[in-house]
């Protein structure tokens, strides 16, 4: 049960796992570095140069974030990742709404898509156990936002709707700009969560009237540990904070900033800024050969969720008469999962894939491929090759357990 | 140019060699450590490994460790996530704790900032409901080391949780969990020479989680783990020797004593070896700070987090000191690499500061 080629047996596996996580820019570290060694004062020291250096470097990042979402430098609030910023947009505006009412009926309901992740869940599930309500809209199976439902969702005690910018599984970019216009005239908060489109599709707070943005450093080629969240300050989104401290971050966020962290997740941004347009082209042409592909040498594939709304590197298929589990484990060679990093230790299919309404055998048999900026063509052609000849193996094992051939048996 | 001195080591330590390339190595080998693929396990054995090396920095087992962003957040997860109805925090707490949960019953201080173990056994024994007390191991203002052992005897005895901010204490002198009794130990990574944005609750009960997700560190906080900084901590803490802290508090010591009329605060009692709260009686800590940083030397007025605003300690009124002393207070902390050119520099800058002043009032 081994596929990998001789040039390939004592390499790391092709990574095709660009939604978990990306490596680091080596522009990226590069700008990180002296923050580690020479620059490495406190940020909050006010009192001496090193705390000043590290400050400015910090500020100077935080330009770079704000630039890529056309938002204000002060309008960016670091977390340790987008697990934190998620938590704090949501229990932060919800707690601040229960902490300073203001009309007359509370505001205490929250809706999200089944869809979301798993933090956005998390949050809202805890935030129920106070005594808050989540609506959970279904999506249909093309994994985007259904308008109109959403309207209806909503009511004079909406605080909140939180809608994933682009997903994390299936890859699909939700209509952005037509969620932020409802929320806005239904007087709504419009948080999302935007950890994988964040420098891969254009993203603008004003143009989408975004209130509230969660971004990761670590899925566009920055660190990990360091995030951030969008905060509005026109009209102004007020949050109750979820760290108490020293009071930095404008009291939202307490807790000594991480000088490189910050720095790197700057550098980050400002590639992107510079280099999205003619990225995203390319990683479209890749899934594109990626897609074509699998097709062509893979009977029984399909795409999970809209095609035409989709980040440029994202792909996922299920692929009939196969599961993930043995998919994965057939192909060392490649590093694909079966979605979300986080709960992808427990084996059970995918809560996103069921919401959409596929079948619990589609769902078992659907892998994620991850494209991203240092994957090459012969990467594509590689996993390619791979798949299909694991894909190959795996059937023919069945039929041979089904008693109807022996030869591919022999060879696995 | 003007020769630099930092003396600010409590705000943050520079970062050790063997931590820059561990954190550099971590960078550069990407993946996801719940990723079930090769890549994904490779990153999660680092940071099972860099686990086990904090756990060792304190002698706690592995898995009572949880990785959290810093101190703050450490801090925070102790005191919320304990679900404790009660709690009780010593008065000179960092401001992490104090705002963790602001309306928390105060344990007094004495004079010098040692906690009064009368007052927290009648506080204790007032109230039977299940309480958390929550004590640093050493002050990061003043260096003031507690009595943790007796006071972990003290809650226990009442039945209540103990938590130890051991964030600046943690490196600089010999530390085990069990000799100090805390149930919840935070630690933080930038203090010993770790990078920022990492640290960890050292904790053998039960807490609940106060970031949600995905479900990493056992459910207890969800979020990516920070490769390259649990990396880092890992290096820091293998590499943190409190026996350096001899020559550091040797220094420290030659400091104190070559400042004329310099009153040093809790200078009786057990402190840190590398941490003086030194007042230069007559002269604000802003005026001295300014000062010292245009001779190159940098000094803090108290802790950094308070983020610029420079307003009277709290630490030094829950000691009851005289509020013109404490304004004329400031902060010196020294690490592994201060050196006596450092101290030198310090003392002459001291020094000529303080003629400077007197001579304008005599004047």
């Amino acid at each position: 049960m081994n596929d990998a080629s001789p040039d390939r047996a004592n390499t790391l596996p092709v990574y095709l796992d660009n939604q978990a996580s990306t490596p680091v820019d080596s522009r990226v570290l590069e700008a990180m570095l002296p923050y580690f060694t020479i620059d490495y004062g406190n940020p909050h020291s006010e009192s001496h140069v090193y705390g000043h250096r590290a400050m400015a470097a910090i500020d100077a990042a935080r330009g770079e974030i704000a630039g890529l979402i056309h938002a204000d430098p002060r309008e960016i609030v670091f977390t340790s990742g987008a697990t934190e910023a998620n938590n704090l947009a949501i229990k932060g505006a919800a707690h601040f709404a229960r902490e300073h009412p203001t009309a007359s009926t509370p505001k205490d309901h929250i809706v999200a898509l089944k869809t979301e992740h798993k933090c956005v869940l998390e949050s809202c599930v805890a935030l129920e156990r106070e005594g808050f309500r989540v609506t959970y809209l279904d999506v249909p199976e093309s994994g985007l936002v259904d308008l109109e439902k959403l309207k209806a969702a909503l009511t004079a005690q909406t605080l909140l709707v939180s809608i994933m910018a682009a997903h994390n599984e299936i890859g699909v970019i939700q209509p952005l700009a037509e969620i932020g216009a409802i929320c806005r005239e239904r007087s709504v908060l419009f948080h999302t969560d935007a950890a994988q489109a964040l420098g891969k599709i254009p993203l603008d707070v004003e143009a989408m009237q975004i209130d509230l943005m969660s971004m990761s450093g670590h899925k566009l080629y920055g660190p990990k540990g360091v995030g951030a969240l969008y905060v509005r300050r026109r009209p102004r989104v007020r949050l109750s904070p979820l760290i108490d401290g020293g009071g930095q971050e404008r009291g939202l966020r307490s807790g000594t900033l991480p000088t490189p962290l910050c720095v790197g997740f700057g550098k980050a941004c400002a590639i992107a800024a510079a280099e999205m347009g003619g990225e995203a082209a390319r990683l479209k042409g890749l899934r594109e050969r990626l897609q074509k592909s699998l097709a062509q040498r893979i009977h029984g594939l399909a795409v999970n969720g809209d095609l035409g709304h989709r980040l440029p590197g994202s792909l996922n298929v299920s692929i009939e008469g196969t599961t993930a589990a043995d998919l994965i484990e057939a192909c060392p060679s490649i590093a694909i999962s079966t979605g979300s990093a986080c709960t992808s230790a427990s084996v059970e299919p995918s809560y996103v894939l069921r919401a959409l309404g596929l079948s619990d055998d589609r769902a078992n048999a659907s892998i994620r491929l991850g494209l991203g900026r240092f994957t090459t063509a012969s990467d594509v052609d590689y996993a390619v090759d791979a798949l299909a000849a694991a894909v190959a193996r795996l059937r023919a094992g069945h039929a041979t357990i089904d008693g109807s051939g022996n030869a591919a048996n022999m060879k696995a | 140019m003007t020769r630099e001195t930092y003396l600010d080591w409590n705000a943050t330590a520079p970062l050790r060699p063997a931590a820059a390339s561990a954190v550099a190595e971590a960078l550069a080998l990407g993946g996801n450590p719940s990723s079930v693929h090769r890549r994904g396990r490779a990153a999660r054995r680092l940071v099972e490994n860099s686990r086990a090396a904090v756990a060792a920095l304190v002698g706690a087992p592995a898995e009572a460790v949880i990785f959290t962003s810093g101190g703050t957040e450490a801090n925070q997860l102790a005191l919320l996530g304990s679900g404790r109805q009660r709690m009780l925090v010593l008065a000179i707490e960092h401001s992490s704790v104090l705002q963790a949960v602001p309306d928390a019953e105060r344990i007094p201080v004495d004079g010098d900032g040692i906690v009064d173990l009368d007052a927290l056994t009648a506080l204790l024994a007032a109230d039977r409901r299940p309480a958390l007390v929550s004590v640093m191991l050493a002050n990061n203002e003043t260096g003031v080391i507690q009595p943790v052992g007796e006071i972990a005897e003290i809650a226990h005895a009442r039945g209540a949780q103990f938590h130890c901010d051991a964030v600046q204490a943690a490196g600089k002198i010999p530390l085990l969990i069990a000799e100090t009794g805390a149930d919840l130990m935070t630690l933080s990574a930038h203090k010993i020479g770790g990078p920022s944005g990492i640290g960890a609750l050292v904790s053998s009960v039960e807490v609940a989680p106060l970031l949600r997700g995905g479900g990493q560190e056992r459910n207890r906080r969800a979020g990516t783990e920070n490769l390259s900084g649990v990396a880092g901590f890992a290096a820091a803490a293998s590499a943190a020797n409190p026996g350096e802290y001899d020559l550091v508090c040797g220094l420290r010591d030659r400091l104190e004593a070559a400042l004329p009329e310099a009153i040093v605060i809790a200078d009786g009692v057990l402190r840190l070896p590398n941490t003086s709260a030194i007042a230069m009686p007559g002269v604000p800590a802003e005026t001295q700070i300014i000062a010292f940083d245009l001779d190159g030397v940098m000094v803090s007025a108290g802790a950094a987090c308070s983020s610029g605003k420079v307003g009277p300690s709290h630490v030094l009124a829950a000691m009851r000191i005289a509020p013109e002393l404490a304004n004329s207070t400031i902060r010196v902390s020294l690490g592994w690499s201060t050196t006596e050119a450092d101290i030198a520099h310090f003392i002459d800058a001291w020094t000529a500061l303080y003629r400077r002043t007197r001579g304008r009032k005599a004047a």
